[in-house]
């Protein structure tokens, strides 16, 4: 990756952003991760050109990992094609020059904000999450010192403190974002923010993941085919959201789905929150029930038109 | 082992001191703790009775002296020698301990029944129903009433909370319970509906329990024997009645008389 630095280190900036030194220091971070999976190795986050919250960690971590022959990947809800997806590879088509793809299939590295493509991902593939909040204890130990401690220590009965909650207050567990989890039988993580719908894909998943939190300047990994379990009870075990429908455009059944309002008088309909997904399928003649309504292809006119780069 | 001690005891506290920089907190203490056995802690404000109290429960590491307890299986164990691991395990199983303060003892944002589950989640219970359902009775042992069980402490009464966090320490069964003034901010009517609770649970579960009180009525109550400390030191021990009855020690005499005419 270091012939890449020369290559690319002719204008204002190094080859994707970030020195040389600070990639060195971040992936010995990732390295560190990845032989410790799930546990949260500290890095010196450094200041990026655009506000936390828009997945510095996540971007810092890309820079890093990333060579001049991958082709990238930006997911945000889902989907490619939001402001925040749209800026960060618009950050690195201009930093790094790289390919950038909507295709999970074709890209090499995946970012993503909050899901995990349909699409099973592969060995050679990289999935580099932006983490707002990597601590999972955090919700009811705000002490840094204790949290620290309570995992060096495999001390984790407050997860359940937290599911026992949700059940006595819902009936059933309604955690359904950054639904916590415990890696390779040791370290507890927050998948954050992802929904709790992917955590069955982080199980055994072929593709190395990591996870990137600038403002907490933490960085977790998961190496491939790692075991990775979903925190329950034995009478209320881990269960993903169902929908009763497929997907109104492409059909597809066990996905994802977002609701789309599609006019004022309360028509609406459910898609693939995985637009890339969605529209390999319609591509392949794949139809749902909706996609001959005006509206609805109108909405997903509207949404493979923005791709057109 | 001795015939005429049938058991053995179940905490030994050898010459424990603490000191604050070059102030005292407490001084050369050391006494046997048997199992089943209430020992009060009294004394004047500043007379070392949390110093010494958090000393024998792991809170606080003292200048010098050794403390050691009988574990589950029956070994003495240095406790300032135990592993992290070992200590935690320790205090959330085997011991409890009841603060002053209920919300120091207690979650305050989650509900009372999760207060009472923690320790079982802890020590690796996974079945919410069953959880749940000795939240439950524990809830039951120390009068909260079960439609209770889903709301947090933060709308409980001052004696509601000092009773929660009770059940949430005798959840796992402890063998020994330190208490550091459970009745104290209390209402008298409150404070004497607690201690007589206090008084039958100890009963029934056979406690061992080291009980820091500057009130004498509360000692006389609870306590087999009694420890008068002044000034960091212990000044006089010995049954509580016998103590109270009959102080040797003219500050134990002014103590006693004192709270006669109260
Ligand atoms: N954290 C501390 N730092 C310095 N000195 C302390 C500290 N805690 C206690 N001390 C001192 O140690 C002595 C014993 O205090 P301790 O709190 O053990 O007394 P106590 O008998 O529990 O009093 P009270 O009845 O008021 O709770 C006092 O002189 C006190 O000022
Ligand atoms: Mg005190
Ligand atoms: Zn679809």
């Amino acid at each position: 990756m270091n012939d890449t630095a020369q290559i690319f280190d002719q204008g204002e900036y190094n080859f994707a952003y970030l020195d040389e030194q600070t990639k060195r220091m971040i992936r010995r971070a990732i390295l560190k991760g990845i032989a410790i999976p799930g546990y949260q190795v500290p890095f010196a986050s450094r200041e990026m050109p655009m506000p936390y919250g828009w997945g510095t960690g996540g971007v810092q971590v890309t820079a890093s990992i990333l060579g001049k022959d991958d082709c990238l990947k930006m997911i945000d809800q889902g989907s490619d094609d939001t402001t925040n997806a749209v800026s960060i590879r618009g950050f690195f088509e201009k930093t790094a020059g790289v390919r950038t793809t909507y295709e999970t299939s074709e890209a090499t590295v995946i970012q993503t904000r909050h899901r995990i493509p349909e699409k099973g991902l592969r060995e050679d593939q990289v999935l580099v999450f932006q983490v707002p909040i990597p601590e999972p204890l955090r919700f009811l130990e705000p002490r840094e010192t204790e949290t620290r401690k309570m995992h060096a220590l495999e001390d984790y009965g407050l997860m359940h403190v937290k599911l026992y909650e949700d059940i006595a207050k819902n009936g059933h567990i309604a955690t359904t974002y950054a639904y916590p989890v415990k890696v390779n039988d040791r370290y507890v993580m927050d998948p954050s923010p992802t929904p709790k719908f992917d955590n069955p894909k982080i199980d055994q998943m072929p593709a190395l993941q990591l996870y990137g939190a600038g403002r907490e300047k933490r960085i977790y990994a998961i190496p491939p085919y790692t075991k990775v379990k979903s925190l329950d009870f034995d009478d209320y075990p881990f269960e993903v959201q169902k929908f009763d429908k497929p997907c109104g455009l492409c059909g597809a059944e066990n996905v994802y789905l977002d609701e789309v309002i599609l006019d004022d008088q309360g028509g609406r309909m459910y898609v693939c929150s995985d637009s890339d997904h969605c529209e390999e399928r319609r591509a392949n003649g794949h139809l749902g029930p909706m996609a001959a309504d005006p509206a609805a292809t109108h909405f997903a006119g509207g949404a493979s038109e923005e791709t057109v780069q | 082992m001795n015939v005429f001690q049938p058991e053995a005891p179940l905490l030994q506290v050898h010459n424990v001191t603490r000191y604050y920089g070059d102030r005292i907190g407490c001084l050369d203490v050391s006494f046997d703790l048997w199992p089943g056995e209430v020992l009060a802690i009294v004394g004047e404000s500043g007379s070392g009775k949390t110093t010494l109290l958090n000393c024998l429960s792991t809170r606080l590491a003292p200048t010098a002296g050794a403390i050691e307890y009988r574990m589950r299986d029956g070994a003495m164990r240095n406790l300032y020698q135990l592993t992290e691991a070992e200590r935690r395990l320790l205090m959330r199983t085997d011991w409890g301990f009841v603060h002053q303060n209920a919300a120091d003892g207690l979650r305050m944002n989650v509900s009372a029944g999760a207060n009472v589950g923690e320790r079982l989640m802890a020590v690796g219970d996974r079945h919410y129903g069953n959880i749940r359902s000795t939240a439950d009775d524990w809830l039951g042992r120390v009068e909260i009433e079960s439609d209770r069980i889903d709301d947090d402490p933060r709308s409980f009464s001052g004696g509601m909370r000092q009773r929660l966090q009770i059940a949430r320490n005798l959840v796992t069964r402890p063998r020994l319970v330190f208490m550091d003034e459970p009745t104290g901010g209390l209402d008298v009517s409150v404070q004497a509906r607690l201690l007589d609770l206090l008084r039958r649970l100890v009963a029934d579960l056979g406690l061992s329990v080291v009980i820091v009180t500057h009130d004498l009525a509360v000692a006389r109550l609870l306590s087999h024997r009694i420890m008068v400390m002044r000034h960091g030191n212990v000044i006089e021990a010995g049954l509580t009645d016998q103590v109270l009855d009959d102080p040797r020690e003219p500050y134990t005499q002014l103590l006693v008389s004192s709270i006669l005419q109260v």
